[in-house]
């Protein structure tokens, strides 16, 4: 374990509900430094509600999120999150990354070649200067996750990043997100596309209506799945990848 | 009818010197408020999008009942601070254009922070999650907003100087529309026309009109090219 290492990520008895309904129901695991964790599930299992409860953008009703290392608040992150659809500030794609480093705070003089460095780093160098908003889909994904980047985070966590883009554009974001892994970032990805889990993935969650129901080596899991609902989940979903 | 509207335009023509002093006056009385009521406005419609604190559902509603101030309730308000009697009559700046812009931020300060709240919050809700994931403190969140909306605060702004540049009540009753000192376009032109002089009053009446045209077309377009160029 590095020094100072916020990982491991520990939940402890995890609920959260939400206007009357269970979305995360009593979900406990050790997330570790190293190993691709893919969170799968379908629609409406849970899969985004979890993350934001790792990444502290939900409390728990009830259970509680433990890092090896607590952020102390103030201080530049050291976990990121992509999102579906990226939200871009009015100002252009190296000033988005920029902004992530300011926040941080990361001197003036500093941010420039961690800006072009990350950029490069997702292939968007040559639209630097162009308005973040007006770039295509693909394009903001890869920048949001230049942004997210930027900082090299120890853990990132992606929410379905791919969901509204065409393969091409799949192809780009996965690609970068290889490199990120490569680089020592760990990765926590939730998708409910099978194909993406075995690119990616090293071990697989898998959620069925809120409750952790698996937890797999990818291969294990897609040869030998030890429940009925992610045995039918991989039945139902396999034409579609 | 015909004669008023040829003298008017003889006046417009012309640069009547009168005409151009109560012009300018008007503009440098409503453009003065907006700029106060802006600078206040803005940060206290980012606090309000942003905040969480106790009431600040009833501060809202609150906010935007303001926005229907009526000017000549306004006016009086300021009037009664302002007289020799008031809390601030000692400054002796009733019947000058200070008591003027006075009265007229009060007036639109409500609609500059109403409409900008608004605004902010609507984008807060969609940069919320992002914000905080970034680390991004309320305070930070705030300023990053104002100036990420800051094509949709123009038309706040407009909605403020075009309440300002239009409105009789406040400005007459903190005024007085002194001849030479605190007559305003608004105030002349009901004066004038109170008097039978029409033409002066259309003449006024065909500038006022021209400027907050142009002042509207001035803030669409803006807000267009840079939508486009932004997003």
């Amino acid at each position: 374990m590095r020094n100072g290492a916020i990982l491991p990520l520990g939940l402890h008895e995890v609920s959260f509900a939400a206007g009357g309904r269970t979305i995360i129901d009593r979900i406990s695991l050790e997330i570790e430094a190293g190993p691709s964790t893919i969170i799968l599930g379908a629609n409406g299992a849970g899969k985004s509600v979890l993350m934001r409860l790792m990444h502290g953008l939900l409390r728990p009703t009830s259970g509680w999120v433990e890092w090896n290392m607590p952020e102390r608040s103030g201080a530049p992150r050291k976990q990121a999150m992509v999102f579906q659809r990226p939200v871009m500030l009015r100002r252009s794609a190296q000033a988005n990354v920029a902004y992530a480093l300011k926040i941080a705070g990361i001197p003036k003089a500093q941010r420039e070649p961690l800006v072009r460095e990350s950029l490069e780093g997702v292939g968007l160098a040559h639209l630097a200067r162009r308005p973040a908003r007006v770039l295509s889909g693909g394009e903001q994904q890869r920048l949001a996750l230049a942004r997210a980047w930027a900082l090299h985070p120890e853990v990132l966590f992606l929410d379905e990043p791919t969901a509204s883009l065409d393969p091409s554009a799949t192809r780009e974001i996965e690609t970068v997100i290889r490199a990120f892994d490569a680089a020592g970032t760990k990765i926590v990805m939730a998708t409910h596309n099978l194909g993406q889990a075995r690119r990616l993935g090293d071990e697989i969650l898998f959620l069925d209506r809120g409750r952790l129901v698996e937890r797999a080596p990818v291969e294990e899991f897609f040869s030998k799945p030890q429940s009925a609902q992610a045995a039918a989940f991989i039945k139902g979903e396999l034409p579609w990848t | 009818m015909q004669q008023a509207l040829g003298t008017a335009l003889a006046l417009l023509i012309g640069l009547d010197a009168k005409l151009v002093e109560i012009v300018l006056l008007s503009l440098r009385v409503s453009l003065s408020a907006v700029a106060i009521a802006a600078l206040l406005g803005f940060p206290l419609g980012a606090a309000i999008a942003v905040g969480r604190f106790p009431g600040r559902q009833t501060l809202i509603v609150f906010l935007n009942a303001l926005m229907g101030l009526p000017p000549v309730v306004v006016g009086l308000l300021v009037y009664l601070l302002l007289s020799r009697a008031g809390p601030l009559g000692p400054l002796g700046i009733l019947f000058t254009p200070s008591a003027m812009v006075i009265a007229q931020t009060i007036l639109i300060l409500p609609i500059i922070a109403a409409l900008s709240r608004q605004a902010i919050e609507d984008a807060w809700r969609e940069y919320e999650e992002q914000l905080r994931s970034l680390g991004t403190g309320r305070t930070n969140a705030a300023l990053t907003l104002l100036w990420d909306t800051r094509f949709s605060l123009l038309t706040t702004i407009l909605a403020g100087f075009g309440r300002a540049a239009a409105e009789v009540g406040a400005v007459i009753i903190v005024g007085g529309n002194i001849d030479g000192v605190t007559r305003v376009m608004t105030t002349t032109i009901a004066l004038e026309t109170s008097k039978g002089d029409l033409p002066l009053a259309l003449g006024l009446g065909m500038i006022l009109i021209a400027i907050v045209v142009a002042v509207n077309a001035a803030a669409y377009l803006t807000k267009e090219l840079a939508q486009r160029r932004y997003g």
